[in-house]
């Protein structure tokens, strides 16, 4: 299996989010804010060097609204 | 308003010559009337078998989104466990469309029909009946004869959907459903897969379903024999003239849309596929043909296939503005981005389309339609942001005009319909 189709992809729920903005602060490399402090998030695969960074902005999001998922 | 039916509508030589309307009878049918033409449900005796048939068709729904049914149906029929549910969707929700209101009055049975056959199709054991109005006379009438005869193999529950925009979308008909209030869910799963209950659910527009019951009966080459080979069949159209009038008629997908809709002197531009789809220009927009393949080239969509040629008196700005103004306050208010979106971009609008406005509007409104494109959990931000995208485009020269105080227009009644009184998104989803 190719590399790309094991990689994971940042997705947030937009229902669930509340835009505490805690992903923007651990993963700026994936997640921007917009003025009104909701998530834009990197619409391709995590790389490889940020997997550990994403887990955490995952497991950090108050709001539970940030997932991995597989492609 | 009550849409007429489609005898007098333009375009009938040509509609006739492809054996339409297929849908729709010449006057209201009951029970006897609707046996008499189609006969019994072909019911096929197990599940599974029309699912073929149905894909060698190329039915694609008719709500608004187009997909092919024999994968909806697929999914359903291949799930395991003993429930499923079935539902036909005639909630029609939006406020211009009035075809699945038209359909379900004149032929109830065909819809009911349908039901019944995809039930069998994806082994269903619940079925459900989704309706703006709730149970209308027409429909309480077609169970009832259909019940004494007992022809159907699933009894039919009827809900009301609220008055709102985004009711008819699936998850949130799904919520409502569930006796909850009718807003939309994040996805996945799809509801196809874990809907109400949490069990697999299809859900067809109605006139997605009155096309299934035919095909079950012609089949797939009589199905084709309309439209082009990769859109096949008709279409229900709601269609507004200058005049005003509003009629639905069945159209051949492929038709010119000039054969449908004024394109004279009398019209200032179309808006195809509803308030979520798009305004095109005249004379420009006089070439195209009712199809996704010839829209999507302009950015547009076709939508639950509302058509509408605004007369050249009114100003299509202030009507832009207008919906604008009532699609942020049908947003659900659960995502982020189109709570804040929608009205700021809705109040840009109206500023656009008021006398003198700030430099930055314009380009105010631009960003804030980037912004919540793709970032809600239903297409309400998506959509809207066609619409508007395409009224900037459209009515450039308007906004020039409307910046030095000045209107095109010399008639400012309104001409799009809206329901009267705009809910907000604190009000009754259900």
């Amino acid at each position: 299996m190719a590399l790309t189709e094991m990689a994971e992809k940042l997705r947030v729920n937009p229902i669930a989010c509340t835009g505490h903005g805690v992903c923007a602060e651990l993963l700026p490399e994936l997640v921007a804010l917009d003025e009104w402090g909701y998530p834009i998030i990197d619409p391709d695969p995590v790389p490889v060097a940020l997997e550990r960074d994403a887990r955490r902005a995952v497991a950090a999001c108050p709001a539970l609204a940030l997932k991995l998922t597989r492609q | 308003m009550t849409a007429a039916l489609n005898e007098s509508a333009p375009g009938g030589a040509a509609r006739q010559a492809a054996g339409l309307p297929r849908l729709l009878p010449p006057a209201p049918e009951d029970l006897r009337g609707h046996l008499a033409r189609y006969g019994p449900a072909p019911y096929r005796g197990r599940s599974g078998v029309l699912i073929s048939e149905i894909e060698a068709s190329g039915l694609t729904g008719r709500g608004g989104a187009a997909f092919p049914v024999h994968r909806k149906l697929a999914v359903v029929a291949r799930a395991r466990g003993g429930r499923k549910v079935i539902v036909a969707n005639g909630a029609e929700s939006e406020p211009a469309s009035r075809k699945d209101e038209l359909l379900l009055r004149v032929a109830p049975n065909l819809v009911l029909d349908g039901l019944q056959l995809a039930a069998e199709a994806v082994g269903a054991t619940e079925a459900h009946l989704y309706l703006h109005h709730g149970p209308t006379p027409a429909i309480l009438r077609a169970l009832a004869e259909r019940a004494a005869q007992r022809l159907d193999r699933l009894s039919v529950t009827i809900t009301q959907a609220p008055p709102r925009f985004l009711a008819g979308q699936e998850t949130a008909l799904v919520n409502r459903l569930a006796g909850g209030p009718a807003l939309p869910t994040f996805q996945p799963p799809r509801v196809s897969e874990r809907g109400l209950g949490g069990v697999p659910t299809l859900v067809q527009n109605a006139e997605t379903l009155a096309h299934l019951a035919l095909v079950a009966r012609y089949g797939p080459r009589w199905f084709r024999s309309a439209g082009p080979d990769a859109e096949p069949g008709s279409m229900l159209t709601t269609i507004y003239q200058p005049d005003g009038k509003c009629r639905v008629v069945e159209a051949e997908i492929g038709a010119p849309l000039r054969s449908l809709l004024s394109s004279g002197a009398d019209t200032r531009a179309w808006l195809v596929g509803g308030y979520h789809g798009t305004w095109l220009p005249l004379p420009q927009a006089a070439s195209l043909t009712l199809d996704h393949a010839s829209l999507r080239q302009h950015g547009g969509a076709l939508g639950a296939g509302v058509l509408v040629a605004l007369p050249a008196d009114r100003c299509g700005l202030t009507e832009a503005a207008r919906v604008t103004g009532y699609l942020a306050a049908e947003s659900a208010g659960q995502c982020g981005p189109c709570l804040n979106g929608l009205p700021r971009i809705a109040a840009g609008l109206a500023e656009l389309a008021g006398s003198g406005h700030r430099k930055q509007t314009r380009a105010d409104v631009e960003r804030w339609a980037g912004l919540v494109t793709g970032r809600g959990a239903c297409n309400h931000p998506d959509g809207t942001v066609r619409f508007v995208r395409s009224a900037l485009t459209v009515f450039a020269p308007e906004i020039s005009l409307h910046a030095r105080g000045q209107c095109s227009a010399t008639n400012r009644k309104p001409f799009l319909p809206l329901p009267d009184g705009i809910p907000t998104s604190e009000d009754d989803w259900t």
